[in-house]
């Protein structure tokens, strides 16, 4: 196990640097750079145009150089930690990664916590009470979640929030709380608002995760060792958690992993209509702007979280399922 | 031969200085029914026969003649929703006190006290009906803690015993094994010491050999024997393989479309079968050594939905007769101890 632990990680080094030059191939595919999307939108709205401070800017970042230069010049800087720079806002891209990634975790692990504490107990409840009423509420609202788009349920909970309670639920916190230093009034704040965003994110993964508890129970309660449970008169509830869910609930470990990468990317759009300090609005604007380094920086953590978040599934699953070995 | 109609299986067909004292299930006229989207399934259809202590009583028919779910029935373990114990009884014997499993909801306390007192059931499928998550030992020592208030170690020392006992060696190691790490037979073995490992005093095997292959199943049958004489139980022994059912049992009841159409001693249905369905069942086995072609029975068992009023083998019969087409066939007593559904054994008979 230890082995296989090191090996997978060993295989990982020359993943990642293949996942860099393909992170950065595709944020230069679009045509232009950073700075004639500037450019651009200043003629647009009719601003000067200083083409010497564009120049000058350009040679700065290198923006002329062939791209493998410009690679070299991104890469270089990791063992460093630096990451390039972010043009709109002049500053490291590592300090924006960390000044929005603790609330992006944080915000992400809540709703996945949110989601699995109702989704495995509403799954396991729908397959022993198949066809009842019970599952057919829980089906119906399930579905509910993931047919109304994120962003509108996040527009309707605002509003309502407005409209008949007068809190304004926008962001994580008010204004002027941001860049405060921590104290109680500031967590209550952030109490008071954070779940808005786990409700809007959590209702869109829950249906999925309770069809598949549920269509997973359905499996194993077919099955002759659930039988042979009953047969030695162990209590109902125990064959269904102690037997069935056991065995139910790996499948859901093995996508633990496909979930990290989702930290950043998941509920992009509600981010933005939320206005959340979290990283995937920030991704958004980037490629908006062709803010390459902040971009490229942002979809590379994310394909490595694919990456580790994979080996923590693998290795989980081994732990759970003793069929699974590793040698 | 006096032939009398009787309206029940299960007053002959054992000895009769036996009656009463020794039995161990009665079974009357029980019914168990599916809501199956074809429409109502009558898998067992008001059978009626009774298992003494000690014997062992074999069930034999096709596939889809509601053997297991009569064995479902006795343990109370009829698949929900859609199946069900429609009616009947199934009185259990158990220190001169009767009880009615069929009475019971199949989840209650009292219906799980019986199960891990008095029953134990094995599986066709070794390989699925041990968790595969747990060690054999450990699914072991659960039904052994449930039944004797006994500590861990006390368990697990028993379940050593069991494993032992059951021809796994070396019992102290295979004890943590998962049942992926043994074969079908080692996980046949494994089943049956979780299924005596309670103590119980009937044990169903529904199909116990059917995923094995022969030397493997004679074995696990020796086994099995030689453990009844040692815990001098009962069992219900289900199997499609009348060799197994010759080499195995006592008495035995044949089954037909979720009703019983003979009942007799192992000799008696080998050597003298009545009814035309168990004549069938043993012409299509092959023998070494007999030339003649194998006669198997023509058609398949028929679906269980809205199936007529009258003998449901007649479509099959090679002595089918025009009664058997108009009217079911009620219980006749052949003989001392057999019983057949089967109107060839009417004295009115002859009217073919």
């Amino acid at each position: 196990m230890v082995n296989y632990i090191i090996r997978r990680t060993l295989i990982m080094i020359p993943m990642i640097v293949f996942i860099t030059i393909v992170s950065f191939l595709i944020i230069t595919l679009p045509p232009g750079s950073y700075i004639d999307t500037y450019l651009a939108s200043l003629q647009r709205m009719g601003g000067q145009v200083e083409q010497e401070r564009a120049e000058a800017i350009k040679a700065r970042y290198g923006l002329d150089d062939p791209v493998y230069v410009q690679y070299w010049n991104w890469v270089r800087g990791f063992p460093y930690g630096r990451l390039g720079m972010v043009f709109s806002e002049d500053r490291p891209v590592i300090d924006v990664i960390a000044e929005r990634l603790p609330y992006t975790v944080l915000i992400s692990s809540l709703t996945l916590l949110f989601t699995w504490i109702f989704a495995i107990p509403i799954g396991i409840y729908s397959a022993v009470k198949q066809y009842s009423a019970g599952d057919y509420l829980f089906t119906f609202f399930g579905f509910l979640g993931v047919s109304i788009p994120n962003f509108l349920l996040a527009l309707v909970i605002m509003f309502m929030g407005l409209r008949y309670f007068g809190v304004n639920l926008s962001g994580l916190m008010p204004a002027r709380y941001m860049g405060e230093p921590w104290n109680l009034e500031k967590i209550m704040q952030v109490a008071q608002r954070i779940w808005v965003p786990i409700i809007v994110v959590g209702t869109a993964g829950m249906a999925g995760l309770i069809r598949v508890m549920r269509g997973e129970m359905l499996d194993q309660l077919r099955q002759p060792y659930i039988q042979m449970a009953r047969s030695k008169g162990v209590s109902e509830i125990k064959v269904i958690i102690k037997y069935a869910a056991r065995i139910a609930i790996n499948p859901l470990i093995s996508t633990i992993g496909w979930l990290l990468p989702q930290l950043i990317s998941g509920g992009m759009i509600a981010g933005i209509v939320l206005g959340l300090p979290t990283l995937g609005p920030k991704l958004y604007d980037a490629l908006m702007i062709q803010d390459m380094y902040l971009a490229g920086s942002i979809i590379m953590i994310s394909i490595i979280l694919v990456l580790v978040g994979t080996l923590l599934s693998d290795i989980l699953l081994a732990i759970v399922d003793p069929r699974i070995r590793y040698d | 031969m006096q032939q009398t109609p009787t309206t029940k299986f299960g007053d002959k067909g054992r000895d009769k200085f036996m009656n009463g004292k020794n039995t161990l299930l009665e079974v009357k006229n029980l019914r168990t029914y599916f809501d199956n989207k074809e429409g109502l399934a009558k898998a067992v259809d008001g059978v009626d026969f009774e298992v003494e202590k000690g014997e062992t009583l074999g069930v034999v028919g096709e596939s889809g003649c509601g053997k297991s779910v009569t064995s479902l029935s006795i343990m109370n373990l009829v698949p929900q929703p859609r199946g069900r114990i429609e009616s009947g009884e199934i009185l259990f014997h158990s220190n001169g006190e009767v009880v009615d499993i069929a009475s019971y909801p199949p989840h209650s306390k009292k219906m799980r006290e019986i199960r891990k007192t008095y029953l134990a059931m094995i599986f066709q499928d070794p390989m699925s009906s041990l968790s595969p998550v747990y060690t054999i030992g450990s699914q072991i020592m659960e039904g052994i803690q449930l039944r004797h208030n006994v500590s861990k170690k006390d368990a697990r020392q028993r379940a050593v015993e069991m494993i032992q006992r059951v021809g796994i060696s070396p019992a102290e190691q295979r004890i943590d094994d998962y049942p992926y790490q043994l074969s079908g037979g080692m996980n046949q073995r494994a089943m049956i010491a979780v299924a005596l490992a309670s103590n119980p005093s009937l044990l169903i095997a529904d199909e116990p050999t059917t995923a094995l292959d022969v030397t493997v199943e004679a074995q696990i049958l020796d086994l099995m024997m030689e453990l009844q004489e040692e815990y001098r139980m009962s069992i219900l022994f289900i199997t499609h393989d009348l060799d197994v059912i010759g080499e195995m049992t006592d008495r035995v009841i044949v089954m037909y479309t979720g009703k019983v159409v003979e009942i007799g001693s192992v000799q008696d249905i080998f050597y003298n079968p009545l009814h035309p369905y168990t004549q069938g069942l043993l012409k299509s086995i092959p023998k070494i050594g007999r030339h003649k072609e194998l006669s198997p029975i023509r058609g398949s068992v028929p679906q269980i939905y809205n199936l007529p009023d009258h003998c449901h083998f007649a479509p099959r019969c090679p002595e089918r007769m025009d009664i058997c087409t108009s009217e079911d066939p009620p219980v006749f007593n052949v003989g001392e101890n057999q019983q057949a559904k089967c109107w060839l054994y009417d004295e009115k008979g002859g009217d073919r």
